[in-house]
Parts: structure tokens; C-alpha cells; sequence
């Protein structure tokens, strides 16, 4: 019955790929469609509104000025707001301020879309901030992340000067996929009982006779693009384990696809840019094949269950159920902590710092690899940036100089994708390091020993990763892991997008060489062999040390 | 491609000379050139202060091991040095004999009428000297008056004298060649220092050599990863730390020893300098590695018909008698006509028949006179004892000369000679006395072998065009018969550079042969130039490399060289990072099952002891150099085969052998190791 559920969602991701890939396609193509008629209106006035008259080309580096800029308007915006909540509108629980290093990592969190959530939100935001901040942030993140995808796929898949328009992009990416999509989620899930309102929390008699006070609030909404955007950041503090935000196992598979399908439809679409299905089927199997290693470990990992437990004489036979909702059962807790450590989303609906070892292994290496379907838009250019490693290493064995995609792959391109490859290491693995120098580190640390060295790991993997999900244990609103977290956050986004973006500003000058039958082919079973090989060699062999440290020898101690 | 004309097994002298080296480059300012071995050596730097000062660091206890470290990774620095010096020695043997040649001599300078003994030295571009019988020629210059022959093989090797001649192809001297019959007036055209002798004595040495873009590239790569490594390292202590774990630093500099990408770190130069070297051997002078690699990512390659893929000279391929007569009465006479005649035209009417198994009597021209060919005539033949003459020649002359006899044309002669005409070929009519017998079809022959080699460049997805100065019929003929891709037909040098032009224009790399002054151009736009070094001046500085054997189809083992280059370095590259998996397996059990004696379920290997894993895995990851250099100085065998094949087979014998090889090879050494800790 497990594997049954399991395999009804993966079978329904599979078929939406194409269909979904093909729509994010007509939608970044800019080549006239039907969809123009539908929201050409409303992008024209937009635009215009905000001054953007002619849709001229950019180059990489304007691209990335766009977007910073926008960024960081945004991120201006909604650090005041959340700074002054306590005194703007919409607030009827009356929630203060918010602590000036808590704002930042919010604010950094959510524009990062990461989501890491130091506060919780039924105790620490007004409905306002929710709204204007938190969701707007889980809108324009996802669309941010989107947008430099599809230049990086423009980039490298065509010749020309431009890698599109940032505005343009943006928009498009909000009224053609964010909005309309979260809008129909949004009343999918409010028919499925999940509250949205703008009341006060409820406070209610129980049968016990005591006084319960119970929060609500518009959840529904948020639920919808937290998913959606990949961004994770849940409405109360546990997140998606809550009963209103995601009270059923149709709610629980209905948030699986929505944050799953557009991380997984991406590259089918970078396979219609590139003008080969194959290409975009590769890396999608890539992806696939390290996704269901991972699902299969989570899986039986928590069916075996703690021995621990058994050893006690407690029967174990339905696996570990500690920190799962009796609701979601294992098939789907397992299937929902792979699928939002690899779509980066981080939400929960079970708390990962209870799971088993070897559980708690997936998420955060999937979170260090970063390229199992990955956030909106990131894990495809992370996943295209091996592509490239790959193709260089390999390239060399068919005796000629690499090339992807007819492009020759030259030291400018590897000195931008060394500081993509080394920035993430860097930030986990640093940082990870000092939290264990320091006793305002360590100190926050809830579980002593191996599970402790997770704990932290886990932390500025998830920051890093700009996944968000949280090792829940770790006692993380403080000053030190505020800012922490917060720089991670910051570069664990901004280096690898500049740094690839400029790989494809690049590319894209190069004049392309023809495919013969001397050139090494990347649309191929070999291919996506050495694709993942390569993940697996540069991505997966530079944590393990820390690893072995952390979950390995709990699983090895554990009896 | 194996033409090495130096013994492969190295000299004593060259042994030596190459482990002096390896530690005179162990200096640390020349280190640094190479991020990877550097790292290595600041943490050999390291170990050897722990054992000179152990109280410095609190690791008394374990000073053996210490010292074990610090020999391995002496070792593995020489190694490394040792593969760089190796691969440099080569080159500078036969620097050295360039150099010889390169030693000062005496000019004849003409000053107006009179002529001063100077120094070479003091010889600049437009001056000119003579140089006469047994001496050599001063430096690189222009033949501008007389003829001789010079004996080039301190360049080429290639003992027989070649004939220099002022005005044409044959027009251009190189300095330190000597003139070994007449007397030549030589215009310098280059300044001292910058010779040709001077550039190939930079070359060989390595002095000039710089990084390629593709070395670069992979240089960054290596440099990241062993970034990454280093951070991994350095914060698994602080980490460690927390579970109360000290780990010694000699340990951790071992393993981020074994991590970072040393087998390729170490080898990646000698890669690069045995890859040139190789070109050297074969007698081709590239003028950088630029255009060696750039030889592997050739998509297309232009070949001059005459010299390259045919050999030049027309020979018999068919005999076709005319009405009225046989085919053995023709061939007899035909051979006749051909017993005294010494061009290649006539040799080859013969060696056809003998091919064909064709016999003649020979008693027929006993007593004959040789009547040779002369331009009024446009005939040759025999005058036979008997008092019948025999004659060959163009079909026109041979019909007059019959008809004047009173002969009779037979009826499809014409036909016959306009159906060879066609084909690009030339008719030869032979006739006895007033009776035409018959017409030899004369054409330009395709070199055996070509087509194979026509049909591994297709495979390598390299595209072959054919240039000539033939009709277009006689140009599909040969283009045919040889198996090329395409031609071009009535070719005009421009021809050339428009066709290298719109090649390039479609993203393709482009390679050509040339050796006359109006092939430079050409030379100079395609990606590969590979000019003769019988060819002009102006051919040679246009183009990136020089054939010293004057062969044009050269060029084919050329763009194999190439990619043999880049597939080492891609071999073992993959080959090293695929070794860090059994590395890993080695050592972090190793150091961390005291502390936490579970982690021996990870110690696959079953290793002995900690400290002999650790050193096992050290002493693999030092001697996998050594016996990787013969691979990296000759390269990894290269077969003309798709990319996919090629792909399959290398990442299955370096991908997979590299995942494989370590755990055999550290189990193998902790066996020995074992015995004393």
C-alpha cells in the first residue's frame, strides 16, 4: 500500500511534466501565443507601469543588476514593515515588533526563498506581514529563481546578444504561472478544509472545560504558493504537520505535486529551448534516478524503524513513527521529506530532527547536492553547471576540447563555475565549523553527540541550500544564528546565480560548433550516467567526511 | 605514427639528469606554478617541522609515523617532479643536437661588389651572403641567385640533400643547413636570435611553452577542487573536535593529500610537453600547444589533390586497343615502347603489366635505339634492329606521325582518347610504323591507403575536402576513387580561403596543408596550418606548424596526436578523481575508529591497522605517479572510432578502473605495510 502511494504521485509528476514544461515554455519563448490574449493585457499595463516600455534584450551582467536591485527593494520594503508591524493595520492579535536580527534573517530568508524560519508565525507576525511580506516574498523569490533559470537556459541554448528582459520575465513569471496557479491551489485547498480568514485566533472552550486558544488566519493562501514557489516558510511553526495548513493525505499529495512539477517540469522546458527532448529528458532522468536513491533510503530507513525502540520491547512494526503525523503514515511522510529537500522547499510535515539516521541523511544530502530537481529554477542551473563539469572532464576522453550544448567550455567558464562549486561547500562547511568553536554555536545545540553535528549541519545546509527546513532541535533564535544563517542565506543564493549567470552571458557570444559524430553526444543513457557520476564525485564526496561524523555514526552506534 | 626515431627506453644520462631535476624543482617558487603539488609540499613542509621539533606540536607518540608521512610525501612531490623532468628531457636531448648546428660560423657577406668575412651574429634581415660548396648557411634566408644542394637533416633528419633554387617553391634556406654541391646567393629574412633554428631549439626545450586554454581550464578545475578539500579538511577538526575526537594534523594532512587531484596534478605538465614532444618525434614542428589541441577539434580538413592524396605523377592504369588490333598485340608494343624509356610514365606502363601478370618479348628489342622524347615531337620509342619503329606519345602527334606513313586511323580512336580526356586522364597512343595499336590511360593514382584513412577521419567526424586545379569531372573522378567528402574543382588559392572562411563561418575548425607562397593566406585563416618545409618562407610563418619531412598527408597522424593529447588529459583526470572513492574508504574509518569503534563496518578494505590504512592510502596515491608517467608521456591508445565508442570505452577503463584500481592497489600495499605497524 506503501509503494502504492508513493507510486501514484510519482506516475501523476511524470505526466505533468510535459505538459507543464510545455506551458512554462510558450510562456518564456516570448514568440506570440493564445496566452498573450489572456495576459498580454494586464503585462503591458504592468510594465508600463512601472516604466518598462520597450522589452530590449539584456546582457548578463544588466540581467543581474535587474534582479539584484529589485531584490533588494524588496527586501527594504519588507524590513520595515516587519520592524513597524506592531503599528500597521490587519494586526488583530497584536503582535509587536519584530527583534532587529530575527527581522534580518526573515526578511534575508524569505527574498533568498529560503524560508528558515526563526519565529514562528502564529506568535510572531500580524496577518498584514504575512500577507505583504511573507507571501508577497514567496511570490517574487520563486519568480526571481524562475527567471534567471530561463536565462541561463537562453544563455546556453541560443545565439544572441540578450539573455531576454528581467521586468518582462518577472512579470510573466507571476501573472502566467504564480498567480493563476496558487489562485486555483489556494480554493482547491480551502474546499479541503483549510482555513482562510482574516479573524483573530479563536479562543474556544474545550470538553476539559480549560480555555484553548486556537490560531487562524488566511493559510489557505500562503499554503498555496509556499508550495508552489518552492519557498517552504509555513504559516504556524510546524509548518505543513499543522492540521490547517495541510489536514489530509489528498491535501498532503496536492502539496507534494504543487511544489514538486515545476522544479521537475523545468528541464523538459530547458529541452525545448535547447530544441532537443532528449537533452531535457537527460538531465530530468538524472535528476529522477538520484531522486528515487534517496526516496528508497528515507523509506526504508524509517520503516525499519529505531532499534532502539525495539530493544525496549515497544512494538515498531509500523517503523518510526516519532515526529510523524499518524495521518500521513510513513509512505507519505518519507515520500514529503525527499520531495521538499529536493525541490528545496522546506516545508515539513513531519519533523526531520526525529527521524531515523539514515532518514535524516536524505534531506541533508539532498540539500548538499542541490541538483535533485532542486528550487525554482536553481537546481536546474546547478544541475546544468555539472552538466558542464561533466562535459569538460568527459569531453576530454572523445580527444577534443569541450564543448556543451556547441559551445566550447573555456577558462572563463570554469573560473566562474570553480566559485559556484566552491561557494557551497564553503558556506556549510565553514560556518558549520565556527558554530562548533563557540559556545554561542554549540550552545544552541539540543541533542549532544553525533545527532548534535546533524543538527548544525543540517542547519547551514538548509541555508545554504536556500531550502529552509529546519532540524528542528536546534534552539536557533538567537543574535548568532540569526545573522549566521542569515549570510548563508544571502550567498548560498546570490553567488551561484551572479556566478552562472555570468557562465551564460558568456556562452552565449560563442559561436556554436556543429555536432558531428566526434562530438561527445550529452543527449544520451551514457550521458546522464556520467551526469550523475559527476554529482555524485564533486557534490557528494566533498561532505562526507562530515557525514560519516554526523548521521553515519548514529546510525552506526545506534543499536 | 610510431615513427620514434629515439629509443624509447631512456639513457642512463637522461635517468640521472631527470632525478636532479625533480629535486632542484622542488624549490618552492617554482612549486607555486602548480597550486596542487604546492599544497602538497606546504603540507610536507609541515610533517618534517613536526618531526624535527615534535615538542612544537605535542606528537612524540607517534614520531615514526610522522617521519613515514613526511617520506611519502617527499616522494610524492619528486614523483611528480619526476614526470615534468622526464617529459622536459626528451625535448632538451634533442635541443641540444639543434644546438650544435647553431654554432657561430662565418659569413660571406656581399657589401656592393666586395664581399667581408662577418660573424653570423652580426648578419640582419636583407643582407646577403653567399655560400658555397661545404659551408653552411648562415641563418634563414632566400635563395635570389644559382642552384644547389643542401643537406637539411640536422632539421629533418632526412639525409638525402634537397635541391634550393632561386624564384619558386624551392626558394627558401634554413641557417645551420649545409650546402653540399654549388654555390648560392642567400637574402637574410630573419634577424639573429629569431631564426627558424631558434624558435625549433624554444620549442623542443619547452622554454616558451605556455599553459593552452584547455590546461588553463582544467588548471581552475583542479585548483577548485583542491580549494574544496582544503576546506573540508581544515573544518573536520573543529567538527571532530566536538565529539572529543583529536585528530593528529599529519593525519590530516594525509588525507587531504589523498583527496586533492594529485595523480593528475602531478602529471598534468608532462602531459602537455609529452603531447608536443610527440609532434617533435614525428618530425612536425607545432608552434604551440594551442595548435596541437586545437588539431583535435578539427571538423574539417582540406587536402591538396597532387601530393597528398595522389602521388603527382600520371601512370598507366588502363591499356585500350583499338579496333582492328588486340590487346595482347598492344600490350606488347606499348611495352616495347616503354622498356628504355626512364620517365615515370613510361616505368609505370610496365610495373602496370606486371601487376596485370602481362608478359612481352623482350628479344624484340634487342639491338633497338632509344628514341627519346623531345617537345617538337611529342613522342618517344624505339628503333628496332628489324628496322620497324616504335612509337608513344600524344595522341594528336602519333596520329600525324602514323598518317604521314600512310596509316589508317582507326575509327574509335578519337572516342577512346576523349572518354580518357574526360576522366581527367592522359591518353598515350602507341603505334609501329603506319599501325596504331592502341591507347594507354594515363592517370593521376590515388596513394594506397588513402581511402582507409579517408574513412577513420569520417568516423572521427572530420570532413575531407579535396582541392585541385583539375576539371570538375576529373576532380569527382579522383574525389571519388580516394573517398573524400567533397572537392573543389578548378581551384584558385583564393578558392581555398573562401572555402576555410565558410567553414569557419559554421562554427567549424578547419585544417590545410600548403607549401607555395600563395597557400600563406590560406594557412594563416585555417585553425591548423601545417606547411612544408621544403615551402617558401612565407608559407612557413603562416603557418602553425612545419612538416620537416615535407609529407602533406601528415596531417591526418597530426589531428590524431591532437586528440590523443586531450584524451590523456582527460583519462586521468577522471582516473584520479574517481580514485578519491576508495581513498575515503581507506581513511576516514581509519580515523575515526578509535574513537568510535563502529566505524570499522566502514572499513570495506578490511584494513589492518589505522595508521597502516592511512599510510597505504598515502603510499597509493604517491606511486600511482611513476606508474602512470609512461602512460602520460606516450598517451592513452587512440583508434579512430565515434565519440560515443571512444566515450564508452575510456570512461570504462578510466572511470571504472579508476573507482577499482585504489581499493586493489591499497589493500595490496597495507598487506606489506601491515607487516610493520
Amino acid at each position: 500500500m506503501d509503494i502504492v502511494q508513493m507510486l501514484v504521485v510519482l506516475t501523476v509528476l511524470v505526466l505533468l511534466v510535459k505538459p507543464l514544461g510545455t506551458y512554462v515554455y510558450h510562456v518564456f519563448s516570448n514568440e506570440q501565443n493564445r496566452l498573450d490574449r489572456v495576459f498580454g493585457g494586464s503585462e503591458r499595463f504592468i510594465l508600463k507601469l512601472i516604466g518598462v516600455h520597450k522589452r530590449e534584450g539584456m546582457g548578463w551582467k544588466q540581467y543581474a543588476l535587474s534582479f539584484m536591485a529589485t531584490n533588494l527593494i524588496l527586501v527594504a520594503f519588507s524590513y520595515v514593515i516587519l520592524r513597524l508591524q506592531n503599528a500597521l493595520p490587519l494586526n488583530p492579535n497584536g503582535m509587536g515588533s519584530m527583534e532587529e536580527a530575527l527581522t534580518f534573517n526573515t526578511v534575508i530568508s524569505f527574498i533568498t526563498n529560503t524560508n528558515l524560519q526563526h519565529y514562528s508565525g502564529e506568535s510572531a507576525l500580524s496577518y498584514f506581514s504575512q500577507m505583504a511580506v511573507i507571501m508577497m516574498m514567496m511570490f517574487t523569490s520563486a519568480a526571481t529563481g524562475f527567471s534567471i533559470a530561463i536565462a541561463f537556459v537562453r544563455g546556453i541554448t541560443s545565439k544572441g546578444k540578450t539573455l531576454g528582459n528581467f521586468f518582462e520575465d518577472f512579470v510573466k513569471a507571476h501573472t502566467r504561472i504564480f498567480l493563476p496557479f496558487s489562485f486555483i491551489i489556494t480554493l482547491v485547498l480551502v474546499a479541503l478544509q483549510v482555513p482562510q480568514t482574516l479573524d483573530p485566533t479563536l479562543t474556544v472552550k474545550t470538553l476539559e472545560g480549560t480555555m484553548q486558544q486556537i490560531a487562524i488566519g488566511p493559510v489557505a493562501s500562503l499554503e498555496s504558493i509556499k508550495h508552489l514557489g518552492t519557498n517552504g516558510g509555513g504559516f504556524f511553526g510546524v509548518n505543513s504537520a499543522h492540521p490547517f495548513e495541510n489536514p489530509s493525505p489528498l491535501t498532503n499529495v496536492i502539496q507534494l505535486l504543487s511544489m514538486w512539477a515545476l522544479p521537475a517540469a523545468l528541464p523538459y522546458t530547458f529541452g525545448l529551448f535547447a530544441k532537443n527532448k532528449k537533452q531535457g529528458w537527460v538531465v530530468f532522468s538524472a535528476m529522477m534516478c538520484l531522486f528515487l536513491v534517496f526516496l528508497s533510503v528515507a523509506y526504508t530507513s524509517e520503516k525499519i524503524g529505531n532499534p532502539a525502540m525495539s530493544a525496549l520491547g515497544i512494538d515498531a512494526s509500523q517503523g518510526s513513527m516519532e515526529g510523524k503525523e499518524v495521518r500521513f503514515g510513513i509512505a507519505q511522510s518519507a515520500l514529503f521529506t525527499t520531495v521538499t529537500t529536493a525541490a528545496t522547499t522546506g516545508t515539513v510535515n513531519n519533523m526531520h530532527d526525529t527521524l531515523t539516521p539514515l532518514g535524516g541523511l536524505v534531506p541533508l544530502g539532498e540539500m548538499m547536492l542541490n541538483v535533485v530537481f532542486g528550487g525554482k529554477g536553481v537546481g536546474l542551473i546547478n544541475m546544468l553547471m555539472y552538466a558542464i563539469l561533466a562535459v569538460f572532464i568527459c569531453g576530454l576522453m572523445v580527444g577534443r576540447t569541450p564543448e556543451f550544448l556547441g559551445r566550447k567550455i573555456e577558462p572563463r567558464e570554469m573560473k566562474l563555475i570553480a566559485v559556484a562549486i566552491l561557494a557551497h561547500p564553503f558556506i556549510i562547511l565553514v560556518p558549520t565549523a565556527i558554530s562548533f568553536m563557540t559556545e554561542l554555536g554549540y550552545g544552541a545545540i539540543t541533542n549532544a553527540g553525533f545527532h548534535g553535528i546533524s543538527q548544525v549541519l543540517y542547519e547551514f545546509t538548509s541555508s545554504a541550500a536556500n531550502n529552509g527546513s529546519g532540524f528542528e532541535g536546534l534552539a536557533d533564535n538567537t543574535p548568532f544564528w540569526n545573522i549566521s544563517t542569515g549570510l548563508v542565506m544571502l550567498f548560498g543564493r546570490y553567488i551561484s546565480m551572479i556566478a552562472m549567470l555570468a557562465v551564460a552571458g558568456s556562452l552565449m557570444r560563442k559561436p556554436t560548433v556543429p555536432e558531428t559524430i566526434g562530438t561527445l553526444r550529452t543527449d544520451n543513457k551514457l550521458f546522464g550516467a556520467l551526469l550523475i557520476g559527476t554529482v555524485l564525485l564533486i557534490g557528494a564526496l566533498t561532505f562526507l567526511p562530515v557525514i560519516v561524523l554526523g548521521p553515519i555514526a548514529e546510525f552506526l552506534t545506534l543499536r | 605514427m610510431n615513427r620514434n626515431k629515439t629509443n624509447t627506453a631512456l639513457s642512463a644520462t637522461a635517468l640521472k639528469q631527470a632525478v636532479r631535476e625533480s629535486f632542484i624543482k622542488l624549490n618552492p617558487a617554482v612549486m607555486i606554478k602548480n597550486p596542487v603539488m604546492f599544497v602538497v609540499e606546504a603540507g610536507t613542509v609541515i610533517v618534517l617541522l613536526m618531526v624535527i621539533f615534535p615538542g612544537l606540536f605535542q606528537s612524540q607518540d607517534t614520531m615514526g609515523f610522522n617521519i613515514a608521512v613526511f617520506l611519502i610525501l617527499l616522494f610524492t612531490l619528486l614523483f611528480a617532479n619526476f614526470a615534468e623532468a622526464i617529459a622536459e628531457g626528451r625535448g632538451k636531448a634533442q635541443a641540444s643536437s639543434l644546438k650544435k648546428s647553431k654554432q657561430d660560423m662565418n659569413a660571406n657577406k656581399l657589401i656592393g661588389e666586395f664581399i667581408a668575412v662577418v660573424s653570423s651574429t652580426e648578419l640582419r634581415k636583407g643582407d646577403v651572403v653567399i655560400v658555397s660548396q661545404g659551408e653552411m648557411i648562415p641563418g634563414d634566408g632566400e635563395v635570389i641567385a644559382g642552384l644547389a644542394s643542401v643537406d637539411e637533416s640536422a632539421i629533418t633528419g632526412e639525409s638525402a640533400p634537397v635541391i634550393k633554387e632561386a624564384g619558386g617553391d624551392f626558394s627558401s634556406v634554413t641557417g645551420g643547413t649545409r650546402v653540399v654541391s654549388d654555390q648560392i646567393k642567400v637574402r637574410m629574412t630573419s634577424e639573429p636570435g629569431q631564426s627558424f633554428i631558434d624558435r625549433m631549439i624554444a620549442l623542443v626545450e619547452g622554454a616558451k611553452r605556455q599553459k593552452t586554454p584547455n590546461e588553463i581550464a582544467l588548471n581552475t578545475l583542479l585548483i577548485s577542487l583542491t580549494i574544496i578539500f582544503l576546506i573540508v579538511v581544515v573544518t573536520l577538526a573543529p567538527i571532530a573536535g566536538y565529539l572529543g575526537i583529536e585528530l593528529e594534523v599529519p593525519i590530516l594532512i594525509a588525507l587531504l593529500v589523498c583527496l586533492i587531484p594529485t595523480t593528475i596534478g602531478g602529471l598534468l605538465s608532462a602531459i602537455g610537453i609529452a603531447g608536443m614532444d610527440r609532434v617533435t618525434q614525428f618530425n612536425v614542428l607545432a608552434m604551440s600547444g594551442k595548435a596541437v589541441e586545437a588539431a583535435g577539434d578539427i571538423n574539417t580538413m582540406i587536402l591538396d589533390k597532387t601530393g597528398t592524396i595522389t602521388f603527382g605523377n600520371r601512370m598507366a592504369s588502363e591499356l585500350v586497343p583499338v579496333i582492328g588490333s588486340s590487346i595482347e598485340a598492344f600490350s606488347e608494343w606499348a611495352a616495347i615502347s616503354s622498356l628504355m624509356d626512364e620517365t615515370p610514365e613510361g616505368r609505370s606502363v610496365l610495373e602496370w603489366m606486371k601487376k596485370q601478370g602481362m608478359s612481352y618479348d623482350a628479344g624484340l628489342a634487342a639491338g633497338g635505339a632509344l628514341v627519346a622524347f623531345k617537345a617538337e615531337t611529342r613522342m618517344s620509342g624505339m628503333d628496332l634492329a628489324d628496322g620497324r619503329r616504335v612509337r608513344k606519345g600524344a595522341v594528336d602527334a602519333v596520329r600525324k606521325w602514323v598518317v604521314a606513313q600512310g596509316g589508317t586511323i582507326p575509327p574509335d580512336l578519337e572516342q577512346i582518347s576523349n572518354t580518357i580526356a574526360t576522366l581527367g586522364g592522359t591518353p598515350l597512343a602507341v603505334a609501329v610504323d603506319n599501325r596504331l595499336f592502341g591507347v594507354i590511360y594515363l592517370k593521376d593514382t590515388v596513394k594506397p591507403g588513402m581511402k582507409e584513412r579517408f574513412d577513420q577521419l569520417r568516423e572521427m567526424g572530420i570532413k575531407t575536402i579535396m582541392c585541385t586545379g583539375d576539371n570538375p569531372l576529373t576532380a569527382a573522378t579522383i574525389a571519388r576513387e580516394a573517398g573524400v567528402d567533397d572537392f573543389i574543382a578548378e581551384a584558385k588559392p583564393e578558392d581555398k580561403i573562401a572555402v576555410i572562411r565558410r567553414e569557419q563561418a559554421e562554427g567549424k575548425m578547419v585544417a590545410m596543408t600548403g607549401d607555395g607562397t600563395n597557400d600563406a593566406p590560406a594557412l594563416a585563416q585555417a585553425d591548423v596550418g601545417l606547411a612544408m618545409n621544403s615551402g617558401t618562407i612565407a608559407a612557413k610563418e603562416a603557418a602553425n606548424m612545419v612538416d620537416l619531412d615535407s609529407d602533406p598527408s601528415k596531417i591526418i597522424e597530426v589531428v590524431a596526436i591532437g586528440k590523443q593529447l586531450l584524451m590523456t588529459r582527460g583519462a586521468l583526470t577522471t582516473f584520479s578523481i574517481a580514485n578519491d572513492i576508495a581513498k575515503y574508504f581507506a581513511i576516514i574509518p581509519a580515523m575515526f575508529m578509535l574513537a568510535i569503534p563502529e566505524m570499522g563496518a566502514l572499513n570495506m578494505m578490511k584494513l589492518g591497522s589505522p595508521l597502516s590504512a592511512i599510510l597505504s592510502a598515502l603510499i597509493f596515491n604517491a606511486i600511482i605517479i611513476p606508474l602512470l608517467i609512461p602512460l602520460a608521456i606516450r598517451g592513452v591508445a587512440y583508434k579512430p572510432m565515434s565519440a560515443s565508442k571512444l566515450l564508452s570505452r575510456n570512461v570504462f577503463i578510466y572511470g571504472l578502473g579508476g573507482v577499482i584500481a585504489p581499493f586493489v592497489g591499497i589493500k595490496l600495499i597495507d598487506f606489506a605495510v601491515h607487516l610493520w605497524i
